[in-house]
């Protein structure tokens, strides 16, 4: 087992390091430090010299991935590269590019509003996707079965951004039953919760309930269930002791991947209800234009999915004996 | 401009109009050309026209293509555009120092020509759906000399179907506008896709070894960096040149009708490069499948080259995947453009789509009273093309392979 994992972990390595020559092209050489600075310095009336200072305080004066004016090591060391892409693989964001505050450090505070509206939409979402498929498959072929489907078909061509919109408007200006937007730690948090929490369930129900649903309905045509029906049992022990528990595989399989995922947050959720989360300050940044932000975002969503990816094997080889770990 | 009704006839007639063709038209062309070819070819091809007869039996379907076909004609009709020559005070066209026709920079498409009446009868702000009276309260003459506050007549009542926006343009025909911007990026995307998509997975599954492992290295790789994220990165990157809608200057024309550096175009290439890799895997896997199948081993026994096995075998049975996939992804990716225009990384900010509309209705919710009309006509519009594609989307799928079903 830990062989196992350690080899699914250095599969990986290959994979980041690709991510990181990924965005480091795209973030120097494509946009070059020149581009960056005099966007930031904002376009017009702006001389070269204050382009090269800007470049200078910010250490983007080197070359992107060698340096030939240096000597030995110092050619690969006295980079761009080097200095500002590679210390991501070790978690090391740096600064940003406009105000110069720790990259890393905003990570780590905002990466709890993040968590608190996240995780309670993961929880009850999954929670309530589950049972409603595991309805509509028991109830499979009736009418409530067909609606129910149909309800689904519609729930997911509504754009997110009605949810969200209409959502705040409804609950939030009408009925005035939440306060529209905000956060708040502690306690006092509750209240600011309900309603993203709400519309972040609602928005992906529809697509969530027909992944399920098509889930379990393969795995009751599956030979063993009908042995199982055949011995006699009633529908709902069959369901519910026998192809519930097979049916967990292909669920894990989607679930376990986005759990590192919570940490990240939404970009819409959080800019709509004015949480001071990781999604918000990825918006902020691209609104700003400061790469040095989404750059580090760009590599750490890329780390949790990778991470994600990883514990999705790990979790394969502990709930299904056919998985080996060769 | 004077506009005369009826210029005289002369030697510029010819030259009275000027076709415009965005890298974005080509798109619809091509759509369009490829829903023709399927309607023909079907009525040949032993097995399309099972899966027509399949299509046909299936009601809900049927509907659904209807609602399709119009969004497509509308998209077809905002594509074909051209500009008019500049009529001097004496009624023929004015000429450059340099004696050539002079155009005017809005390129009008048949669209917006066939609803001119829509499109030029505005208003001055807001004003609710069918009304008679604006939005908003002014001061008017009254009676005599006295200034009274009161709702002004509209210019045009009764005739705003859907209302007026902030700058009194007519709602519905500004939703229209979107419809081609959405069927653009659910169909460019797609046709940007299947290339890269075909020619990797393809490759990769029939030759195997170190070739596969190369593909599967790039898109796992590509896959792994969240899309959102690498369409934010590509657009702040790419997306501020270019021709962002609205008015065409010569700086984005290329041999005077071609606009090819069209911001909507990069949205549906960058939106390819991350979404290209789902079917790139299914047709890897497909393409595995297929190399061992038996005639497969025939024509290879026979001394049939690997190319023309691929080119004969392998992708016309791959075909079906890349048109499950286009349907499929058609509707996810309309509802994508709204929120990344929304973010402010989708369309320009001239080019009518959902999304900008959304963007520019935001906060008309907490107007008093509310003005609704405009957010509702945009999330209708864009549920309207969706919920179709989707019911057309599983129809589809489930005439062509209905294995995939449980996927």
């Amino acid at each position: 087992m830990l062989t196992y994992i350690i080899r699914r972990v250095l599969y990986a390595i290959p994979i980041v390091i690709g991510v990181n020559l990924l965005t480091a092209v795209l973030f120097f050489y494509v946009n070059t430090p020149d581009d960056m600075a005099r966007k930031i310095l904002g376009e017009k009336n702006v001389t070269a010299t204050q382009v090269e200072n800007w470049k200078r305080d910010h250490g983007y004066n080197l070359p992107v991935f060698f340096n030939g004016a240096e000597e030995g090591a110092a050619k690969i060391s006295e980079t761009i590269f080097f200095r500002k892409s590679l210390p991501l693989l070790w978690l090391d964001f740096g600064r940003s590019d406009r105000n110069n505050i720790d990259i890393g450090g905003e990570i780590k505070t905002r990466m709890f509003p993040s968590l608190a509206i996240s995780l309670p939409i993961f929880t009850f979402a999954l929670v309530l996707d589950l049972f409603l498929a595991m309805m509509l498959a028991y109830y499979r072929g009736t009418y409530l079965d067909v609606w129910g489907v149909v309800l689904a078909v519609v729930l997911m061509s509504v754009s997110t951004l009605f949810y969200i919109i209409g959502g705040q408007y409804l609950l939030g200006k009408v009925l005035k039953l939440f306060p529209i937007s905000g956060f708040d730690t502690g306690i006092d948090s509750i209240k600011f919760l309900v309603l993203p929490v709400v519309i972040g369930v609602l928005s992906s129900l529809g697509v969530g309930v027909r992944f399920y649903r098509t889930v379990f309905l393969e795995e009751i045509n599956r030979d063993y269930v009908r042995t199982a029906r055949a011995k006699g049992l009633s529908e709902g022990a069959v369901l519910f002791k026998h192809a519930l528990k097979n049916a967990m595989i292909p669920v894990l399989t989607n679930v376990v991947v986005s759990i590192p995922f919570l940490f990240y947050g939404s970009l819409l959720m959080e800019r709509f209800f004015a949480i001071p989360g990781l999604g918000s300050f990825t918006i902020d940044a691209i609104q700003a234009q400061d790469f040095a932000i989404v750059r580090s975002m760009v590599y750490l969503g890329s780390i949790l999915y990778i991470i994600g990816l990883i514990l999705t094997d790990i979790s394969y080889t502990l709930v299904d004996p056919r998985v080996r770990f060769e | 401009m004077t506009g005369l009704e009826n210029p005289p006839l002369g030697r510029y007639e010819q030259d009275k109009t000027m076709p415009v063709i965005l890298a974005t038209d080509l798109i619809t062309f091509f759509l369009v050309g490829a829903i023709v070819y399927f309607i023909i070819a079907s009525r040949k091809d032993g097995s399309l026209k099972a899966v027509r007869r399949e299509l046909a039996r299936n009601r809900l379907a049927v509907v659904c293509m209807a609602f399709l076909a119009f969004y497509v004609a509308v998209a077809l009709l905002d594509s074909v555009r051209y500009r008019d020559a500049v009529i001097g005070d004496d009624g023929v066209p004015a000429l450059s120092e340099g004696g050539s026709v002079i155009y005017s920079p809005e390129a009008l498409s048949l669209l917006d020509r066939a609803l001119s009446g829509m499109r030029t009868r505005t208003e001055k702000t807001y004003s609710a759906p069918f009304a008679t009276h604006s939005y908003a309260k002014e001061s008017m003459e009254g009676a005599g000399v006295t200034i009274v506050r009161g709702y002004p007549p509209l210019k045009y009542p009764r005739t705003h179907w859907l209302g007026t926006d902030r700058v009194g343009n007519d709602v519905l025909f500004i939703a229209l506008k979107g419809v081609r911007t959405g069927v653009v990026i659910g169909a460019g995307t797609t046709l940007v896709i299947i290339p890269f998509a075909i020619f990797f997975g393809v490759i990769a599954g029939f030759y195997g070894g170190a070739i596969d492992d190369i593909v599967q290295y790039i898109y796992t790789t590509l896959s792994s960096i969240p899309g959102v994220l690498l369409i934010v990165a590509f657009m702040l990157l790419f997306g501020s040149s270019g021709y962002q809608g609205g008015l065409v200057s010569d700086v984005h024309l290329v041999w005077r009708a071609f606009v090819l550096n069209d911001r909507l175009f990069w949205l549906c290439v960058i939106l390819g490069i991350t979404s290209w890799t789902d079917l790139c895997r299914l047709i890897r896997g497909e393409t595995l499948k297929l190399r061992e199948l038996e005639y497969v081993q025939a024509s290879k026994a026979f001394g049939a080259g690997r190319l023309s096995i691929i080119y004969r075998h392998i992708v016309p049975n791959v075909m079906h995947l890349v048109l499950i996939t286009f349907v499929l992804q058609f509707s996810g990716l309309v509802l994508a453009e709204a929120i990344l225009s929304y973010i402010g990384i989708g369309v320009g900010p001239e080019t009518g789509s959902w999304g900008n509309m959304i963007n520019t209705a935001r906060l008309e919710l907490s107007r008093e009273p509310v003005v609704w009309w405009n957010l509702l006509a945009a999330f209708g519009a864009m549920f309207a093309l969706v919920l179709p594609a989707n019911i057309f989307g599983d129809a589809v799928r489930d005439a062509l392979d209905p294995r995939l079903r449980y996927r």
